[in-house]
């Protein structure tokens, strides 16, 4: 009896492994099986035509467009606005206090759910008196990613060993060259993650951009155009009641799948290309 | 380069990281000010107690009653992890303790995918799979009639999406526990799963339930994989096969209309609000307790 006590809960937990593994796989492939029957190129380069919606032509170019210079754009600006922020979060620049209150108060941003992103945007758009437009779009996904950047960068610049910076400031370095030079290239690796794991989470959001960004058959070209989006287009997508367009849906979200799934691919390999320069 | 210019640039780098630091933070503050702001005009018209505690939800009448969305969100997110915890903690008890390094080193990565996955991603999966699999498999067999796009359908969406949550941290913090301590109890002639039980899980319990709470934060606040498929209707939800109205639905759905109805605008961005509430405040306690656990342990 003891040995049956002993032997069962892994078991068990093996098996719940298996599960989990398996419904991620079912995911992917009932994504692939429905998105890839409906899928063909020229939906990727060509815009909606009139009455996409209705089972007429085109495709879904304003949609990926409209995410790449969005997600894009915001990841720019999260990372140029979230890399002086980690830095400062490291050791020996703020009181260790102060330190930990920042970083609890990214943890607490990272959390706050997307919708309520979406909502401060609009709030904002309203008191501006201004449009949904792509601009308004990729500052809100800008906002969204960017205490996920710094928690991310801020990880990866903790896991350099503080030896290494000793060493530097031992040779006469400052503390900010310390960091730039040394602890930076050290924990570059981690950084790209952070920089694409960021890009991810802006790409695949609608929440954030639904209000804030509008929707729009065409290709955005300005910043004050609305501007389409992958996911919303997904979302506009299916709800249809014709079963062509819903197809359509799946296409859409094979796209999106397979752009995340690319993304946590070229995670790998930007960490052992940019982790050539680690010392230990 | 003279010792005093390296000095003084040093300042001003690290006063301008300081600055912008402190401008981020602001910004959200204030930007949370200005959702309690812009709700202002909703609560002068009823009390606190009477949005939160009414059923009656008729925006075009003035009724804003926002206890359905608020029993909708906690049903569906109870649900999930009703679903969820069991499985991903039993998976990350496996992957910390009982794997072998190189299965860890591949399904951690793999778990972190799924995790990556967009949320819409999720919802057209639910409306292809698990919509026809609630409406004619499972109800049935519960002698009910359902669409498909109800409360179960919901939990089961956001469990899948809560999963890696779990999961990644629950590992996290597993590993985090000392290797003494197990050793320890090896060493006394424990087994292994009796020292998970009785020694790991019971050292991580406090890091765990912060973990938990996450997860719940993260399943409340999710949008748009929910609101495809749990039917979003404002009623109480009276069983698993009925339709519910979770708050972040509730949001996404009416926005285009906001502003044709006097205090719409004001009701929708009060749920921003609310919803901006519970799952800070969750958040906020889990990962404070956290980084105090940490701290305790290091």
């Amino acid at each position: 009896m003891r040995r049956l006590r002993e032997w069962l809960p892994p078991q068990l937990a093996r098996a719940a492994t298996m599960v989990v593994v398996a419904a991620l796989a079912a995911i992917v492939m009932v994504i692939l099986r429905h998105g890839l029957s409906s899928f063909s190129w020229e939906m990727m380069v060509t815009p909606p035509a009139s009455g996409f919606f209705l089972g007429g032509g085109g495709g879904i170019l304003n949609a990926i467009v409209g995410s790449l210079l969005m997600a894009g754009g915001a990841t720019v600006l999260a990372v140029l606005l979230g890399l002086p922020v980690a830095l400062l979060l490291q050791r020996g620049l703020l009181a260790p206090r102060t330190a930990a209150l920042c970083r609890l108060a990214f943890d607490i941003l990272q959390g706050v759910p997307s919708i309520v992103y979406g909502a401060f945007g609009f709030t904002v758009l309203l008191v501006l008196g201004m449009r949904a437009s792509l601009l308004a779009g990729t500052l809100t996904l800008a906002l969204l990613e960017l205490p996920l950047a710094v928690r991310a960068f801020d990880e990866a610049l903790r896991g350099v060993p503080a030896a290494l910076l000793d060493t530097a400031r031992a040779t006469g370095a400052t503390r900010v060259q310390a960091l730039l030079s040394v602890a930076c290239r050290q924990a570059l690796p981690g950084m790209a993650a952070g920089v694409i794991l960021a890009f991810g989470r802006g790409i695949g959001d609608a929440a954030a951009v639904l209000f804030t960004a509008g929707f729009s058959v065409a290709v955005p070209l300005s910043p004050g155009a609305p501007a389409a989006s992958l996911p919303v287009a997904v979302f506009f997508l299916i709800n249809s009641h014709i079963p062509r367009v819903q197809e359509r849906a799946y296409a859409a979200a094979l796209v999106l799948l397979l752009i995340v799934l690319g993304l946590s691919v070229l995670t790998r390999l930007a960490a052992r290309w940019l982790g050539r320069y680690r010392i230990p | 380069m003279l010792a005093a210019m390296r000095g003084r640039t040093e300042r001003a780098v690290l006063a301008a990281a300081g600055t912008l630091t402190a401008i981020i933070l602001l910004v959200a503050v204030a930007l949370s000010g200005l959702l309690v702001t812009r709700s202002l005009p909703l609560l002068q018209t009823q009390p606190l107690a009477a949005l939160l505690l009414s059923t009656e939800w008729s925006p075009s009448e003035g009724q804003f009653g926002f206890y359905p969305f608020v029993a909708g969100t906690l049903a569906v997110t109870m649900l999930a992890l009703v679903f969820a915890v069991p499985l991903g903690l039993l998976s990350a008890v496996h992957l910390a303790e009982f794997a072998a390094a190189r299965t860890r080193r591949l399904l951690l990565p793999l778990i972190d995918v799924l995790a990556g996955i967009p949320s819409v991603v999720f919802g057209v999966f639910g409306i292809v799979v698990l919509v026809p699999l609630v409406r004619d498999v499972i109800a049935p067999r519960f002698g009910a009639v359902t669409s498909g796009y109800c409360l179960l359908t919901g939990g089961l969406v956001l469990a899948l999406m809560v999963l890696p949550v779990i999961i990644a941290l629950g590992v996290e913090v597993l590993r985090s526990v000392p290797q003494e301590l197990r050793l320890a109890s090896r060493a006394l002639g424990v087994p292994a799963w009796t020292t998970v039980r009785r020694v790991v899980l019971r050292a991580a319990a406090p890091q765990l339930g912060a973990v938990l709470v996450l997860a719940f934060a993260r399943a409340a606040g999710e949008t748009m994989a929910v609101l495809m498929v749990v039917g979003n209707v404002a009623v109480l939800p009276d069983s698993l096969f009925s339709s519910v109205y979770p708050l972040p639905a509730l949001i996404a759905n009416n926005y285009g209309e906001m502003m044709s109805i006097p205090t719409y605008d004001s009701a929708l961005l009060f749920a921003a609000l609310l919803l901006l509430v519970i799952v800070g405040t969750a958040v906020t306690v889990a990962r404070w307790s956290l980084a105090r656990l940490r701290a305790g342990l290091a």
